[in-house]
C-alpha cells in the first residue's frame, strides 16, 4: 500500500491495534455481563442494563469527559492505576478503553440475545448429567451462543474503529499514539490540500469494514450449520 | 435401591402433598395430567426446589428441607429421560452420549459404551447430530446418554408421550431391556395405562397432587378407583401369567393364568416366559351357560363376586377365576339384572382373542426378587 503516506499508514495500523485490543479485552467482561443480564435475577439488575446502555445514549464527548475525569492521571482511578505502572491519558491504550466502552452496549446486546435464544432446559439437562454450573457453560452454553458472541465481537470491531467523539477527547489527536483512522481523517481536512489523503483513508475504512462484515457473516453461517447438524 | 420420597409443594392454587416409597426395578408414577407428576421427578432430580420435603436415595440423603439438605442436580447421580429429548444440538450422538461420563464417579469403560450402544441400537447413528434424528431414536440416544453418566437411578417423564404409536412400540422393548439386563431402577412417570401395564412393578397412582394408592403394579391397576373420568374405557385387571403353547401355525399363544388358559395373538416369547397382560373390562362379557359355536376362544370359569361401581346405564364387576386371580367386566345394568347376578354364582367370563393387543402383553425376564 505505497499509496498511503507513512503517517496515514501509521492511522491505519494504530486502529486495527486499538480496535482489536479494544474487542478482545472486553468480551469475556461482555459475555459475564450479558449472562447476568439474560439470567440473573439480583437487585440492581436494572442499574447495572442502564450503566451498560449509557454509552449508546450519552453524546460521546461527554462520555470521553467522564473518562478522563475518572482514569486521568488525576482522576481517582486513574491515579490508582499509575501506581501499578498503568496509564490511558494520552497513550493508545486509553484510545482502546474509550473504544472499548463505547462499543460494550453493542457487543452486550448481541451476547444477550443469543443466551436468550438458549433453551435453559438444555443446561437443565447438563446438569442431570454430572455438569455443574461452569461446565454446563463451557460444554453447553458457550457453544450454543457462540455465533451472537462471534457477532458481538465484530460489531464492537467494527464500532471501535470508527469511534471518534469519545477518543479525541479523552486521549486527544496524537499522531502515532492516539490519532486513529477517523481523528486522522478529521485532522486531513481541516488542512488545505488534506482531501486526497482523507479520501485514501475513507477508501481504507469502506474496506476495512466489508472485511469485518463478510468474516462474520462467514463465520456466523459455519457456526450455525455446526449447530443445525449438517457440518 | 431404595427411594423415599415425600415432597409438598404450593403452586398458586395447586398443592403437592405426596409421599411414597420405590423398591426397585420400574416405579411408575401415574396419574392424569396435572395430578404433580413431574412436579415430584424434578424434584428427585433437584431440578425444582419443594417447600418442604425429604427425598433419601440408597441412604444418600437428597434433599431434607428441615436440616436445610439440598444436593445440587450434578451431585445427585439421577439420570433423567425428558419427554422431550433434549439432546444438545451441537453435539454428535457420541458427544451427546459420553457427554456425562467425564464426570462420573466410575467413568463407563469402552466396553460398557459398546453394551449401552448396542443395547439400544445407537451403532448407526453415533457419527449424526440430533437435528437429523427421528423421535424415537432421539429418545434412545436420550436414554444412552443418561445410563453412561452412571446414575443410581434413571427417572424418565413420559419419554413415549411425544411418540407416534409406532415408535412407542419401538421404543418399548428398550426400556424392558433396562428394567430386565441393565437392573437400573427407574422412576417412570406417565399417564398411559398400557405402557405402565407393561412396564411397571410398582404403581404409585396420584391424582390432584396425592398419592390415591401405591402397590404391586397388578394390584393397583387392577382398581378402577385409581382411572381419572377420561381414562373410564381403560379400566381392567393386570394378570401375571405363564407361556404355556405357542400355536405359531395360527398365530396364537397360549398363556397359563393359573388353572385358567388364555388364547392370545402371538407374542414372541419363550415358552414358559413371564408375562403380563391386560384385559379390559369392556373386552369381557358374562355367560351363565357354557356357550357353544361361538367364536370368542376364551370361555374362563368364574364366579361373580361383586359389583365395584359404575354409573348410570353401566356397572363394573369382577369376576373370581382362581386364587388370587379377578377379572373385572364391564356390563349393563339390564344385564346385571337380566342374569340375576349375585356373589358366590357360578358364570363364564368370555373374552375375545383379539380383544387383547400387543400393547396389553408384557413379557418379564426372570430376576431375583
Amino acid at each position: 500500500m505505497t499509496w498511503l503516506s507513512p503517517a496515514e499508514w501509521t492511522a491505519v495500523l494504530l486502529s486495527l491495534k486499538v480496535a482489536t485490543w479494544a474487542t478482545a479485552a472486553s468480551l469475556p467482561l461482555g459475555v459475564l455481563v450479558a449472562l447476568a443480564l439474560a439470567r440473573g435475577r439480583f437487585w440492581g439488575r436494572e442499574l447495572l442494563n442502564g450503566l451498560v446502555h449509557l454509552p449508546l445514549i450519552l453524546p460521546p464527548v461527554v462520555t470521553g469527559y467522564l473518562l478522563l475525569l475518572s482514569f486521568g492521571r488525576r482522576g481517582p482511578v486513574g491515579a490508582l492505576l499509575e501506581q501499578v505502572g498503568i496509564v490511558f491519558a494520552f497513550r493508545w491504550t486509553g484510545a482502546a478503553l474509550a473504544c472499548a466502552v463505547m462499543a460494550f452496549p453493542l457487543m452486550v446486546r448481541a451476547i444477550r440475545l443469543a443466551i436468550e435464544a438458549v433453551d435453559p432446559r438444555l443446561e437443565e439437562a447438563a446438569g442431570t448429567l454430572g455438569a455443574g454450573r461452569v461446565w454446563t457453560f463451557l460444554l453447553v452454553t458457550l457453544p450454543l451462543i457462540l455465533p451472537g458472541v462471534v457477532a458481538g465481537a465484530i460489531l464492537a470491531f467494527a464500532k471501535a474503529m470508527g469511534e471518534f467523539g469519545a477518543t479525541i477527547t479523552f486521549v486527544s489527536n496524537i499522531p502515532g499514539e492516539t490519532q486513529t483512522l477517523p481523528t486522522a481523517i478529521y485532522s486531513l481536512l481541516q488542512v488545505p490540500g488534506g482531501e486526497r489523503g482523507a479520501f485514501r483513508l475513507t477508501l481504507v475504512s469502506i474496506a476495512i469494514a466489508m472485511a469485518a462484515l463478510l468474516l462474520s457473516e462467514a463465520v456466523g453461517r459455519r457456526v450455525a450449520r455446526r449447530i443445525a447438524g449438517r457440518g | 435401591m431404595s427411594l423415599e420420597v415425600a415432597v409438598l409443594h404450593d403452586f398458586g392454587g395447586f398443592r403437592l402433598d405426596a409421599a411414597f416409597a420405590a423398591p426397585g426395578g420400574i416405579t411408575a408414577l401415574f396419574g392424569p395430567s396435572g395430578s404433580g407428576k413431574t412436579t415430584v421427578i424434578n424434584a428427585v432430580a433437584g431440578l425444582l426446589a419443594p417447600d418442604a420435603g425429604r427425598i433419601v436415595l440408597d441412604g444418600a440423603v437428597l434433599l431434607d428441607t428441615t436440616a436445610g439438605v439440598r444436593v445440587p442436580a450434578s451431585r445427585r447421580r439421577v439420570g433423567y429421560v425428558f419427554q422431550e429429548g433434549r439432546l444438545f444440538p451441537h453435539l454428535s450422538v457420541r458427544q451427546n452420549l459420553l457427554f456425562g461420563r467425564r464426570f462420573a464417579r466410575e467413568p463407563a469403560a469402552p466396553a460398557e459404551i459398546d453394551r449401552v450402544v448396542c443395547l439400544l441400537g445407537l451403532g448407526p447413528l453415533l457419527a449424526r447430530r440430533p437435528a437429523g434424528l427421528s423421535g424415537g431414536e432421539k429418545q434412545r440416544v436420550a436414554i444412552g446418554r443418561a445410563l453412561l453418566a452412571g446414575p443410581r437411578l434413571l427417572l424418565m417423564d413420559e419419554p413415549l408421550a411425544a411418540l407416534d404409536g409406532a415408535r412407542k412400540e419401538e421404543i418399548l422393548p428398550y426400556i424392558e431391556r433396562l428394567r430386565d439386563e441393565v437392573r437400573v431402577p427407574i422412576l417412570y412417570v406417565s399417564h398411559a395405562i398400557p405402557e405402565v401395564a407393561r412396564l411397571a412393578d410398582t404403581v404409585v397412582a396420584l391424582a390432584e397432587g396425592r398419592v390415591v394408592r401405591s402397590g404391586p403394579a397388578t394390584a393397583v391397576l387392577s382398581d378402577p378407583a385409581i382411572l381419572p373420568a377420561a381414562e373410564e374405557d381403560e379400566a381392567g385387571v393386570i394378570l401375571s401369567a405363564r407361556l404355556a403353547a405357542q400355536h405359531p401355525a395360527e398365530g396364537l399363544s397360549e398363556l397359563a393364568l393359573g388353572a385358567a388358559r388364555l388364547t392370545v395373538p402371538r407374542i414372541a416369547a419363550p415358552e414358559g416366559a413371564r408375562l403380563r397382560v391386560r384385559i379390559r373390562a369392556r373386552d369381557v362379557m358374562i355367560a351363565l351357560v357354557r356357550p357353544e359355536a361361538i367364536s370368542a376362544l376364551n370361555v374362563l370359569p368364574a364366579t361373580f363376586e361383586g359389583v365395584l361401581g359404575g354409573d348410570g346405564a353401566q356397572v363394573e364387576v369382577a369376576l373370581v377365576l382362581g386364587p388370587g386371580e379377578r377379572l373385572l367386566a364391564r356390563i349393563t345394568r339390564r344385564s346385571l339384572a337380566a342374569l340375576a347376578l349375585v356373589p358366590g354364582k357360578p358364570c363364564f367370563a368370555l373374552i375375545k382373542t383379539v380383544a387383547v393387543g400387543h400393547q396389553d402383553l408384557g413379557v418379564f425376564e426372570e430376576r431375583d426378587g
